[in-house]
């Protein structure tokens, strides 16, 4: 039988030849995720599945990063919560603050997930790591006590969506601006339940980054999972990362896909989504003038050394407009530590930006920079709801870090281009 | 398992933040959760609801983050059943996992408004619209996903599992 990657990866986990679309299996996990907010409610849950301790005390991540470092004394309590789980289940892979950063930025920098895996994560944005060659998707506490009680989860298979990828970003058009693209062509709910499987020649010269950007948005078309094919580039950031070797699987010519899309990179603009869906997309053609007091760079969607270097190429010597707020957030120590290397901190404390720790804060309203009601932020981040930076009445428009540099220099929603 | 309510109507993409931001995530306490459940998409929500009610939507219900506490808050506020289009495909399996009744169904989509009186069996899909006197029939759920809620959620499931 013939079989998307996706399809192939969860018939080995599943200990089966085949599988196909709609079938339901129980599948072996390779790295159960959880992080400081869904992590309580699995601790909470996971004495009712009858364990002493966790399948094994190498296969369960704990990234305390959304509320974290402790922004209040409830957040305290629940990252506190997690680190007695860890210390006595003996977890290797719990990451304290100092050591860690944004998990899905965390777990591939670590060489935690390797191509062939299976990998589920209490936090929607766990379909990262499909950059990687890997299944991984996100599910809720209990799936993640289930998964570090048992080492198992159920899946229904996905049936794939196609997306063939051809020609080069321009550029200051990165794979912000593709996923951004792709979202408002097929909706919030385009993909629901489905894989989205990205292909083609285009696929050579997006970067790692961009293939982590493109895939942790996967869920914000629905989608369980995303996925690219393994190619040279996945193989060299692999080794870098110290991975355990990949078990590489690819489609086969013949699989079956629910649809084909055709995408020419060359023809892509930049995209900013408008509140308050994702979807609602637009490119500078046809966009109206917003006026903007935040704006926010980093997150697991665009906190990565890259997005940091693009904000930094925008932002070098200019300065933020005196009505905004510059917020940049590197995504994992590591990062942080190669921007301040790389002179990046110096570009954007000129600016007038302020450099945060790692931590998802701002991104879904925690902490860390919060609106108003009123007012509108431009962010790198993957979710522009009602109230997803803070008050009710707030905005967010999502963007490249490119887009969103260049807004914090004007005060507007601005075409790096035309800086 | 039946319920009987009053019925709360909402639109597409009722996203996790609405159900319950992120703002009150610093606890994973069901009631206090509870007191918060669809405070940023209706504020007279918590005040009105009663046990029993039914939360009907359109597409994509539960969309977003992959937090447990956005079926928890609606199951703990009293909700006995949401009805909708279509479902995010976490907020899905998170309230099968839980054990918050879901079903999904066009035709109740189609019909059913804000304050009518719906009484909702479960285990048949069946739908009545005692306000307008009609019924609705839901998708029945596939026979894994059924074991899974006759066990009562999925650890006494994975329990009953590792014994066969």
């Amino acid at each position: 039988m013939q079989m998307t990657i996706t399809e192939k990866i969860l018939a080995k986990a599943a200990g089966l030849d085949s599988v196909h679309p709609g079938q339901l299996i129980m599948a072996n996990l390779s790295m159960v995720l959880g992080n400081d907010i869904t992590s309580p409610v699995a601790i909470k849950e996971f004495p009712k599945f009858g364990k002493k301790t966790v399948f094994d005390k190498d296969k369960v991540a704990m990234v305390p990063d959304h509320f974290a470092p402790n922004k209040d004394i409830k957040a305290a309590e629940q990252c506190k919560c997690v680190r007695c789980f860890a210390n006595e289940h003996n977890i290797t892979n719990y990451f304290e603050v100092g050591e860690a950063g944004i998990e899905h930025a965390l777990l591939p920098e670590k060489g935690l997930v390797t191509a062939g895996d299976v990998v589920i994560g209490a936090d929607s944005h766990t379909c990262t790591y499909g950059a990687l060659g890997a299944f991984s998707t996100g599910v809720g506490s209990t799936d993640m006590a289930c998964g570090m009680a048992t080492g198992k989860a159920w899946f229904k298979v996905p049936s794939s969506i196609k997306f063939v990828l051809k020609g080069k970003l321009k550029k200051y058009v990165t794979g912000k601006d593709l996923i951004l693209h792709i979202i408002g062509l097929i909706g919030v709910d385009g993909a629901l339940y489905k894989s989205m499987e990205f292909t083609g020649e285009g696929v050579s010269s997006l970067s790692m980054d961009d293939r982590f950007t493109i895939c942790n948005m996967a869920i914000e078309a629905g989608a369980k999972n995303g996925i690219f094919a393994v190619d040279d580039k996945t193989i060299e950031y692999l080794n870098e990362a110290g991975a355990a070797t990949p078990v590489i699987f690819e489609s086969d010519s013949d699989a079956q896909y629910d649809d084909v899309i055709e995408i020419d990179l060359s023809k892509l603009e930049s995209t900013v989504s408008f509140p308050h869906l994702p979807s609602n997309t637009k490119t500078f053609s046809n966009m109206p003038k917003v006026k903007i007091d935040q704006v926010v760079i980093g997150s697991c969607t665009n906190g990565r050394i890259s997005d940091l270097r693009a904000a930094a190429e925008i932002l070098k010597g200019r300065h933020v407009d005196k009505s905004v707020r510059a917020i940049i957030i590197p995504a994992t120590q590591k990062i942080y530590r190669q921007a301040m290397h790389e002179g990046l901190f110096d570009i954007f404390l000129d600016a007038g930006c302020v450099i945060s720790t790692p931590t998802c804060g701002p991104c879904l309203g925690g902490y860390m920079g919060i609106l108003a009601a009123g007012e509108r932020a431009i962010s790198t981040t993957n979710r522009n709801f009602v109230g997803r930076m803070g008050h009710v009445e707030s905005e967010v428009y999502l963007a490249s870090p490119h887009v969103a540099a260049a807004s914090a220099v004007t005060g507007y929603i601005t075409d790096p281009n035309t800086l | 398992m039946k319920t009987k309510g009053k019925v709360f109507r909402y639109k597409d993409n009722v996203d996790t933040d609405v159900i319950i931001p992120a703002r009150y995530l610093n606890t994973s306490n069901a009631e206090e959760l509870a007191l918060h459940c669809m405070e940023d998409i209706d504020k007279e929500f918590v005040k009105n609801v009663k046990k029993g009610d039914i939360i009907v939507a359109d597409k994509n219900f539960g969309c977003g983050s992959s937090r447990e506490h956005a079926p928890l808050a609606i199951k703990t506020s009293g909700i006995g059943c949401v009805i909708a289009r279509s479902f995010a495909r976490i907020f899905y399996r998170n309230s099968i996992n839980i054990g918050l009744a879901i079903l999904e169904c066009e035709e109740a989509c189609d019909h059913i408004e804000s304050g009518d009186e719906v009484e909702v069996d479960f285990d048949s899909g069946l739908i009545k619209n005692l306000t307008k006197g009609e019924e609705y029939q839901a998708e029945p759920f596939p026979p894994f996903m059924q074991s899974l809620i006759a066990a009562g959620g999925l650890a006494p499931y994975m329990a009953k599992e590792a014994e066969l």
